[in-house]
């Protein structure tokens, strides 16, 4: 702990706004080498935004930035990188068609006689991972690895450069526990060798586990700095969410009253009065899916879970027909068969919200008024179009029962922030009124606060009859609001459990094979 | 604020530029506002350029479509001749005696169409590189529309075929009148359905487009047809304007005027936001640029050149780089690392 010594980096009245809409006021930051401070706060609370002005990507209003007693204006990431300042984003920005070894040195490859060296280049990639504790083929091209690899190619290609400071945008959001615990491990070796590390995370038991200092900040500004050890979790999450805090995390673990599954699906006979909404005999896909068959209710949330690369996001995706299945059929209202296209899953009242927003959700530079009427319009079809008044006001609605922060509706949605990109997105798909809606990873990348409205407000619609499907590697959220839960392990279901049967470590075993059915 | 947001419409770079040009014409062109009648006709520079620029701007009309879908289709100028020649052929064709004009330029959209569906087919069903799969009807397609005059130049006898390039109604060229009614069909097809919508999404996020249940592959195929469709019917106005189908000279690198046009008129060529009034004005600013170095008595080699730096400028302008190397350099005019006084 250097809590004497002076910042290594310091923010001092830190202020931004974007077209009238104040996103940093006033804002301080301290980092010291050789801590771990995590970022904390709400979506849009402007944890982004700091980050990008601290990393040059916008530069700030008003304020200063002091880097090792001198005041910097850095002007682009390659500035604040040369400068010693590193960063790994929430979104992993790499490129995928490269191999790992060239995207660690991108725009630094090492030379030798004016040509690259693509053989310093391969062993130096593998010593850097080497200290992050991954043996890969640095050669092969970095989409053929996970997202949990490419986030730790991320973090060595910041490590690449000498780096004093390194900033770690959501890391561990695509990760899977143990992964956590490596990248971890990692952080406390640069921590002991001096770095000072800026973590932002919404979990909090992360936060806890590894972080020295935490700054909260709240509607744009700094709600405080603590050490970690002196501010208790409900102190913190309390701080987040200004006084109306729902009790969070502490009774997350334990399923509360309003998450409680209702009653006709606790016994046996009570299950088999409802009405299944789709059945699933044998559906398949060579080379991501084994037959599965499943059956899910009206008014059921049903979980799938297990590790990344199990299989259920790929099972999904064949139950929406974003990929096409090779064998087996869907059976929904004596209709049997399957989808050709999403479009078709979408004609009989399905909807899907895919895990990865940037790609196959958001349509950036679309207004959050087109892009959350694109599904149901597609469904109407090209010469039905919906008219402007009554998108705008299904827009104004939906806007306000969700609580998206947006400056307009006619603003592209690519300038709200993660979870308000979510929000309109689930809009999307609650405006076309589904039967049944996937939701992969509905809360990555979303705070606590929203995340809890999020799930509450699906709870309800499932109350109301709709059929949910929930993805999601937390698994606090499955165990909670499933009423049945289906685990993944590779690419088949190895186990179906009710509401109630499963505590979160045996639920772990079976996720890791522990005692398979 | 009302200033503001007339300041960042989006139609505001092109019309200024167009309203610029025109200023520097009403000095240096003297005349070039004066209009007279003659025969009952309405002469005049602008109105010259209107119908010069018919052909163009139908062109630049479908291409804005192809363009916003990401995609491109550099077939326009051979499409033209194929279609053209066809028209032309079939006036002369005994099949065609009852209506001729009719059926013969009928026929020749219709080959234009299939022209846009094959590009519309190897982009979206085989997955080739838009620039590449209209490539092999660039080249193709005028070596056709060669085969079907035998090389020669075919001239076209009959008549009423001429008023669709030359004629006057009340007044006015006839080709303004189908320039306007393709842009209002165009417009109220694009704006008054979703199609529109369902383009600009395919052509900023296909994959989140077709999760979104947009048949991503159908829009862009569309498209295509109606790339062809306008390109088909501009080179029936350019044969009807020069009574005879010349395959080796019909919309002769009209391909490359027609993406500037719509490139001029803010359509990105990223895909995504477009605008047919864009490509209108685009349009008319490349042909009131040849209309003023013509009169000015350039030699016509500089034509070029000027085309040439009235794209670097235009693209300059719409360069995000650039805008970003700006602010840099403006954030670094004071010093980069001021010591702390303190």
């Amino acid at each position: 702990m250097s809590t004497g010594t002076a910042a290594i980096l310091q923010l001092t009245g830190i202020s931004k706004q974007f077209a009238g809409v104040r996103a940093l006021h006033n804002v301080d930051l301290n980092l010291y080498a050789g801590e771990v401070h995590t970022l904390m706060g709400q979506n849009g609370a402007g944890k982004s935004t700091l980050i990008k002005v601290l990393t040059g990507v916008y530069s700030p209003d008003q304020g200063a930035i002091d880097f090792d007693g001198i005041q910097i204006q850095p002007a682009s990431t390659q500035q604040a990188q040369q400068l010693g300042i590193s960063t790994v984003y929430q979104e992993v920005n790499l490129c995928p068609n490269l191999s790992v070894a060239e995207n660690i040195f991108i725009g630094n490859y090492p030379k030798k006689f004016g040509a690259i060296s693509w053989k310093a280049m391969r062993d130096r990639a593998r010593q850097l991972l080497l200290k992050l504790k991954i043996d890969i083929d640095v050669t092969q091209g970095l989409a053929s690895y996970s997202l949990a690899i490419q986030q730790m190619v991320a973090i060595a290609r910041a490590l690449n450069t000498q780096a004093k400071v390194l900033i770690l945008d959501e890391p561990t959001s695509s990760l899977d526990d143990a992964e956590v615990q490596l990248l971890f491990g990692v952080m406390r070796e640069l921590r002991s060798q001096g770095m000072a590390i800026l973590f932002v995370t919404h979990f909090l038991d992360q936060t806890y586990a590894i972080s020295d200092r935490i700054t909260v900040m709240r509607n744009g500004e700094r709600e405080g700095e603590y050490l970690s050890s002196a501010l208790p979790r409900l102190t913190l999450v309390n701080k987040m969410v200004g006084a109306t805090a729902p009790a969070e995390p502490a009774a997350r673990t334990q399923p509360s009253p309003t998450n409680a599954p209702a009653a006709n699906f606790d016994g046996k006979s009570g299950r088999a009065s409802v009405a299944p909404f789709m059945q699933v005999t044998r559906l398949a896909k060579k080379g991501s899916s084994y037959p599965f068959s499943l059956t899910i209710r009206q008014g059921e949330v049903l979980g799938f879970s297990g590790l990344l690369g199990s299989g259920r996001t790929e099972a999904a995706r064949l139950l929406f027909g974003a990929d096409k299945a090779d064998g087996g059929h869907i059976t929904i209202g004596g209709k049997s068969g399957i989808w050709n296209s999403p479009l078709e899953a979408i004609a009989d009242g399905i909807g899907f919200c895919s895990e990865d927003r940037k790609h196959e959700g958001a349509i950036l530079s679309l207004s959050v008024r087109e892009n959350m009427h694109l599904a149901l319009q597609a469904r109407a079809g090209i010469f039905k179009k919906i008219p402007l008044a009554l998108q705008q006001a299904t827009t104004a609605k939906m806007v306000q029962l969700l609580g998206i922060k947006t400056a307009d509706m006619e603003t592209p949605i690519g300038n709200l922030s993660g979870g308000n990109q979510q929000k309109v997105l689930l809009a999307r798909w609650l405006i076309t009124q589904p039967a049944m809606l996937i939701l992969d990873e509905p809360t990555r990348g979303i705070d606590v606060h929203a995340k809890q409205e999020i799930m509450q407000y699906i709870n309800t619609l499932s109350r109301s009859g709709m059929a949910v499907l929930l993805i999601s590697s937390e698994l606090s959220d499955v165990l909670n609001y499933s009423d049945r839960i289906l685990i993944f392990r590779d690419r088949k279901i190895c186990g179906e459990f009710n509401y109630g049967e499963l505590s979160e470590d045996s639920m772990q075993q079976v996720i890791a094979g522990g005692h398979a059915e | 604020m009302r200033l503001k947001l007339f300041r960042q419409h989006p139609l505001m770079k092109p019309l200024s530029a167009f309203l610029f040009l025109l200023l520097i014409d009403a000095i240096v062109i003297p005349g070039f506002f004066q209009f007279s009648i003659k025969n009952g006709h309405l002469y005049g520079s602008l109105i010259d350029i209107v119908n010069r620029a018919s052909p163009l701007i139908l062109t630049g009309l479908g291409l804005t479509l192809v363009i916003a879908t990401r995609g491109i289709d550099i077939s326009v100028g051979a499409v033209a001749a194929i279609a053209g020649t066809v028209a032309v052929l079939l006036l002369a064709s005994p099949a065609f005696a009852h209506n001729p004009m009719l059926w013969a330029v009928a026929a020749a959209i219709v080959c234009a169409i299939l022209c846009g569906i094959w590009n519309g087919l190897l982009v979206v069903g085989l997955g080739l590189q838009p620039i590449i799969a209209t490539m092999i009807l660039m080249v193709a397609g005028r070596g056709l529309a060669q085969l079907l005059t035998d090389g020669q130049i075919q001239t076209a006898s009959y008549e009423p075929f001429f008023f669709l390039g030359s004629g006057y109604l009340f007044g006015l060229p006839f080709s303004v009148y189908i320039v306007a009614a393709v842009f209002v069909m165009m417009t109220g097809l694009v704006r008054g359905t979703a199609l529109g919508l369902f383009i600009e999404a395919v052509g900023i996020n296909p994959v989140a487009a077709r999760l979104a249940g947009i048949r991503a592959g159908a829009v862009m195929l569309f498209s295509y047809a109606l790339c062809g469709a306008c390109a088909g019917l501009s080179g029936v106005l350019i044969c009807s304007n020069i009574q005879s189908a010349d395959a080796n000279n019909i919309g002769l690198l009209l391909e490359l005027d027609a993406i500037l046009a719509v490139t001029l008129g803010g359509t990105s060529l990223d895909g995504g936001r477009f605008s047919l009034a864009g490509t209108v004005i685009g349009a008319m600013i490349i042909q009131t640029l040849t209309y003023t170095i013509y009169s000015l008595g350039v030699p016509p080699e500089f034509n070029m050149i000027i085309k040439a730096l009235v794209v670097v400028t235009v693209c300059l302008s719409q360069s995000s780089e650039l805008k970003k190397i700006w602010t840099m350099v403006r954030s670094q005019l004071p010093a980069r690392y001021v010591k702390k006084t303190s």
